[in-house]
């Protein structure tokens, strides 16, 4: 493959309409494919074409790819095939009667007619029956165009209806418009059962099934509910398989059918789905999921697929504002003088303050190429390495304790490894709530009886849902993970469970033995550490056995496992136990963080950390640092800057006194929200780079308008290292390409920088960074997406990691001694209370919170044990105080089993919460990561906000108020 | 700098705790230095130097040993 510029824009862009083959690939679920064989082929003849197809594959797949299309109702490419439609059928000779193709499997030597008079008098009787009770409404019908029961009508020659439509019929039956996005109009259902199994097989919630038989069968959810009120999760799943206008999104019903895609990536979570975005004009339709999306495989969660209203939301900023001070209201000006002012506020502090007295923050919320410019920007132009990523605070850990361990700070698996898995460890991750594609992908596995250990404070929906259920949950109490891990660790050595010959052959043997000698001291047996961890030792024992013994044990870890003062132990840890028991370095095992945003592993990837250059180099490697130097034309300082919270501590300090912020609510996302606003409030200029006036603007003395994904060319990198192109769909709503803001912003300050296209910024990184050697824009509209290492140009990117030997050659074993965190129950604040997200919203919630979706989660709620309430006088719903070292703050009470006594669970994804308010300025010892995860709190009945609460709305009436006019005027 | 010292301090304890599996104090003082050299602005370092110069009790001997082997770094450049 040749590196070559992407020279037709237009073919980078345009992809025609998706291809549909009947049923999936020969083994299964597309998912099922990662890493296996190919499958002996068979050859056929059909309708006179010889075609060879792999073993397994159905009658209509073969006719489909042999280019002959097989009218069908029942059947898509999506699901397994079913049977039920009778369209299908074929003639197969040598064989009686004419069987359906969807469900038949082709043998070698076949010869099959998917076309003759009789096969077509038969499919006309069929469809006559399906069209007898079908309103023929057609043309005002939302689906006209895009419905296959038009089709097939049309492909059969479907000319009269010998029946009455006066007989029994289903035509009056109501519709249910409860689902924000997307409406049910049972009287155009045929039954076909598509959404039933989308709803099983793709998403695994169960949530709709055929309720009676015959003529009175038809689609229900949950127990005859509106969808709103049902099981019914909002994937999009039954709505993308349904072949009428049933199930249908309220947005086509609302403006047409479309008639152009762009395929892009999602921008929520580090699943990183592909879609493709169907327009009208220039106009958005709908987000349909990419069948050919390799993270997603056609399924999708309901932010990706729903909850883009917030693009083009009324709250959007669309041109620059200044203002002086933060008492002062916003000026709209033009780009130009917002830049200019930008850059002569920033030299006037550096001047007066110092060369580091002035930093930057990446978002992981942008584009890999976003991100690179603003780090360069801060290195080259501010002339110092104060940059740091909003990774800082989830999984910066991560990245330490994996290239401590492994020798890259990545994941080691591609997600369709988990179709291999044996035993699945879920360790402080929720992937239903945070991660839902992925989530659906590793249910789908524990049905086919994968085995299940979830590490969790909290009883989330993995530990039981339906045809899934944990045979292990280690309910550990917060902040004892490093005594699990160890305890685990511990039971493989001491039943001798490790993997000998794995340790010799990949591992370095000294460091082992010391790691090995610290593992077996007794204080780290899951008996000594059973009262820290609350976990009888029986059950860890028996989780350890399970998950050394089953052949391949996969884990996955979230934000549960890195959000604690002993974050990068715990990720260590983890790393330890994989290499003890050679889970590592095949399909269906590994060590794999679940990533939170959407770009986090990219942020990280392109050197947003104050101590490394793109690709974890460090600065003090002379040779990288020559590379950029002389790439970038300018000195590089070879001291680590500031952390984010170290940055905030120097603001406090005097010495710290400017900003650029791209698209990060600190003000909202940060712990210990008061340190936080003092930071802010003490630094003399704060540029923020967003959609919104979010809550960190409110501090702001700069504001420039950002883009949402829709209007962005660049590419997203998720936890899987894999590189997915996002495409403009939209022009900038303000006007300007984010990176062209930082390149215009570092030009003004004296540092040129130019590129006439994110490609040229990508290939810059290619040049820098051995990993990306081989990544451009012209590959990956080639492949689709690319997953890093990527080392040259022949390369098409690295699945699975470590797969002979370890990146930092031989694994190294860390130990990991359990260091207690000084934020413990105490009798002042005795309970201790952790935090975490739901499906629905995002995070801090500005993009969620801005659309419909807020239909399902209007208010952060605070769970609590029904015993711990009891005692408090505290009852459902009811107001509930909350203080801790840090703050006080007020929310709703959920009286819940799903928390242990003792344990407090909220959401922060609506800022008036103040989740953060209480969370304190405790982090990870080696990253700073703060422990959001474990804070030691007091309960109790209130009637009325906490002060800080007040505080909060006076605060943002008022900065309401300073933009209302500058608004207005726009 | 001039920082919050309480809290500079609890995060090089940290950081020292987190690293002490053995009682060898000379070479869990050598990984923490070497922590700090790598990750901590020198402006953080300097100021722990000078915790160590002026009130040595405040750090734990093992902190004590890791501050004493940190890079020279005091005199940095003026900006
Ligand atoms: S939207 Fe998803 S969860 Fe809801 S019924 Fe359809 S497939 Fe099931
Ligand atoms: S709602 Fe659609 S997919 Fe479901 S059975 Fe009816 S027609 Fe088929
Ligand atoms: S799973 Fe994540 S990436 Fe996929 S659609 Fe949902 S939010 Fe987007
Ligand atoms: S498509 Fe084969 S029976 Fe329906």
């Amino acid at each position: 493959m040749k590196r070559c510029k992407v020279r037709d824009m237009n073919l980078y862009y345009r992809v025609g309409a998706e291809r549909d083959l009947g049923t999936p690939a020969a083994n299964g679920n597309p998912a099922a494919n990662g890493g296996a064989g190919a499958a002996p082929t068979v050859n056929v003849r059909i309708d006179g074409r010889p075609i060879a197809v792999p073993e397994g594959t159905s009658v209509m797949r073969a006719a489909g790819l042999a280019g002959a299309s097989v009218p069908r109702l029942c059947a898509t490419e999506d699901l397994a095939a079913f049977g039920s439609c009778r369209l299908c059928l074929v003639a197969i000779e040598g064989r009686k009667g004419y069987p359906a193709s969807c469900t038949t499997l082709v043998e070698e030597g076949m010869v099959v007619h998917t076309q003759t008079p009789r096969l077509a008098e038969l499919r006309r009787n069929v469809m006559e029956l399906y069209i007898s009770d079908h309103p023929l409404d057609c043309l005002t019908c939302a689906a006209n165009g895009d419905c296959e029961l038009q089709d097939m009508a049309g492909a059969v020659g479907l000319r009269t209806v010998r029946y009455g439509y006066d007989g029994a019929h289903h035509l009056d039956k109501p519709k249910d418009e409860s689902a924000p996005y997307f409406s049910f109009d049972p009287a155009k259902c045929i039954v076909c059962s598509r959404c039933v199994r989308a709803c099983e097989e793709q998403q695994g919630t169960y949530a709709l099934t055929i309720n009676g038989r015959g003529f009175e069968s038809e689609v229900i959810a949950s127990q005859n509910e509106a969808f709103i009120d049902s099981e019914c999760v909002s994937c999009g799943a039954c709505v993308k398989a349904c072949p009428t206008a049933t199930l249908i999104e309220k947005s086509v019903i609302e403006q047409g059918q479309p008639e152009s895609a762009v395929v892009t990536t999602c921008a929520y979570c580090g699943v990183g789905c592909s879609f493709r975005a169907e327009m009208q004009g220039d106009q958005l339709v709908r987000m349909v999921p990419n069948r050919d999306g390799h993270a997603n495989h056609g399924h999708s969660c309901v932010k990706g697929r729903f909850a883009f209203g917030y693009a083009t939301h009324g709250d959007r900023i669309t041109t620059p504002l200044v203002r002086n001070s933060i008492e002062d209201e916003w000026r709209p000006v033009g780009w130009d003088e917002a830049i200019r002012t930008a850059a002569e506020r920033l030299k006037a502090i550096q001047a007066r303050y110092g060369r580091k007295s002035i930093g930057g923050v990446t978002s992981s919320r942008c584009t890999n190429e976003e991100v690179y410019v603003v780090q360069k920007f801060i290195r080259a132009a501010a002339g110092n390495n104060n940059v740091d990523t909003c990774a800082r605070v989830c999984h910066s850990p991560t990245g330490y304790g994996l290239k401590t361990t492994l020798g890259e700070s990545s994941g080691t698996q591609n997600f369709d490894s988990v179709m291999q898995a044996d035993v699945i460890v879920v360790i402080g991750a929720n992937p239903t709530e945070a991660h839902p594609v992925f989530a659906s992908a590793m249910k789908r596995r524990l049905r086919q009886g994968a085995g299940l250990i979830v590490v969790d404070p909290r009883a989330i929906d993995l530990v039981q849902s339906p045809h899934v259920r944990a045979d292990h949950h280690l309910q550990l109490k917060p902040g004892a993970n490093v005594a699990i891990i160890n305890a685990l660790a511990h039971t493989v050595i001491d039943e001798g469970l490790e993997d000998e010959a794995f340790i010799r052959a990949r591992c370095d043997m000294a460091a082992y033995r010391i790691w090995r000698a610290f593992i077996s001291e007794a204080r780290n047996s899951p008996e000594a550490t059973a009262e820290a961890t609350g976990v009888p030792a029986a059950q860890v024992r028996a989780a350890a056995r399970l998950y050394a013994q089953a052949g391949n044990g996969a884990i996955y870890y979230g934000l549960g496992v890195t959000e604690h003062s002993q974050g990068s132990t715990m990720v260590m840890g983890i790393a330890n136990l994989a290499m003890a028991t050679g889970n590592l370095g095949r399909p269906g095992v590994g060590v794999n963080p679940l990533r939170g945003q959407n770009n986090v592993q990219g942020a990280c990837d392109m050197g947003s950390f104050p101590h490394e250059l793109a690709g974890y180099r460090h600065l003090s490697d002379e040779s990288t640092r020559r590379l950029f130097e002389a790439e970038w034309q300018v000195a590089l300082d070879v001291e680590p800057g500031y952390r984010i919270p170290n940055m905030f501590d120097a603001a406090i300090d005097g010495e710290f006194k400017g900003l650029y912020v791209q698209g990060e609510d600190f003000a909202q996302s940060d712990p210990d929200t008061q340190h936080v606003y003092a930071a802010l409030s003490a630094m003399e200029c704060v540029i923020v780079q967003d959609l919104f006036l979010n809550e960190t603007a409110k501090f702001a003395h700069i504001f420039l308008p950002g883009c949402s994904f829709l209007e962005k060319d660049g590419t997203f990198t998720n936890a899987e290292r894999r590189i997915s192109p996002v495409r403009k769909v939209i022009d900038p709503l303000a006007g300007m390409d984010e990176w062209d803001i930082t390149c215009r912003l570092s030009t003004a300050m004296g540092y040129q920088m130019h590129y006439a296209h994110p490609s040229e910024i990508m290939d810059e990184i290619a040049r820098l960074t051995p990993t990306f050697r081989g990544v451009s824009y012209a590959k990956l509209a080639e492949l689709g997406s690319i997953q890093w290492p990527c080392r040259d140009e022949a390369s098409a990117g690295t699945p699975l990691m470590h797969v002979d030997q370890f990146v930092r050659g031989k694994g190294y074993f860390a130990p990991t001694p359990y260091v207690p965190t000084e934020e413990r129950a105490n009798a002042r604040y005795p309970l201790l209370l952790t935090t975490g997200r739901v499906l629905s919203q995002y995070n801090v919630g500005a993009q969620t919170r801005r659309t419909d979706t807020v239909a399902y989660h209007s208010e952060d709620q605070l769970e609590i044990h029904p015993a711990d309430a009891e005692v408090r006088g505290i009852v459902d719903g009811s107001w509930v105080g909350l203080k801790s070292r840090a703050g006080e703050t007020v929310l709703r009470a959920a009286v819940t089993e799903r928390v242990l006594p003792g344990v407090l669970y909220t959401t922060f994804h609506h800022p008036e919460s103040g989740a953060n308010v209480i969370t304190t300025d405790n982090s990870d010892w080696a990253t700073n990561c703060p422990e959001y995860k474990v804070t030691a709190v007091q309960a109790y009945p209130v009637s009325k906000p906490s002060q800080w609460q007040e505080m909060f709305r006076r605060f943002t009436a008022t900065q309401q108020q300073l933009s209302e006019q500058a608004l207005s005027e726009v | 700098m001039t920082v919050d010292s309480a809290k500079l301090v609890r995060m090089a304890e940290q950081i020292a705790a987190n690293l002490a599996y053995t009682d060898d104090v000379p070479l869990v003082a050598a990984r923490v230095a070497d922590h700090l050299n790598r990750f901590w602005d020198p402006r953080m370092r300097h100021a722990l130097v000078e915790i160590a110069n002026g009130e040595a009790d405040r750090l734990s001997p093992v902190l004590k040993a890791a501050v004493a082997r940190l890079r020279g770094i005091i005199g940095e450049p003026a900006a």
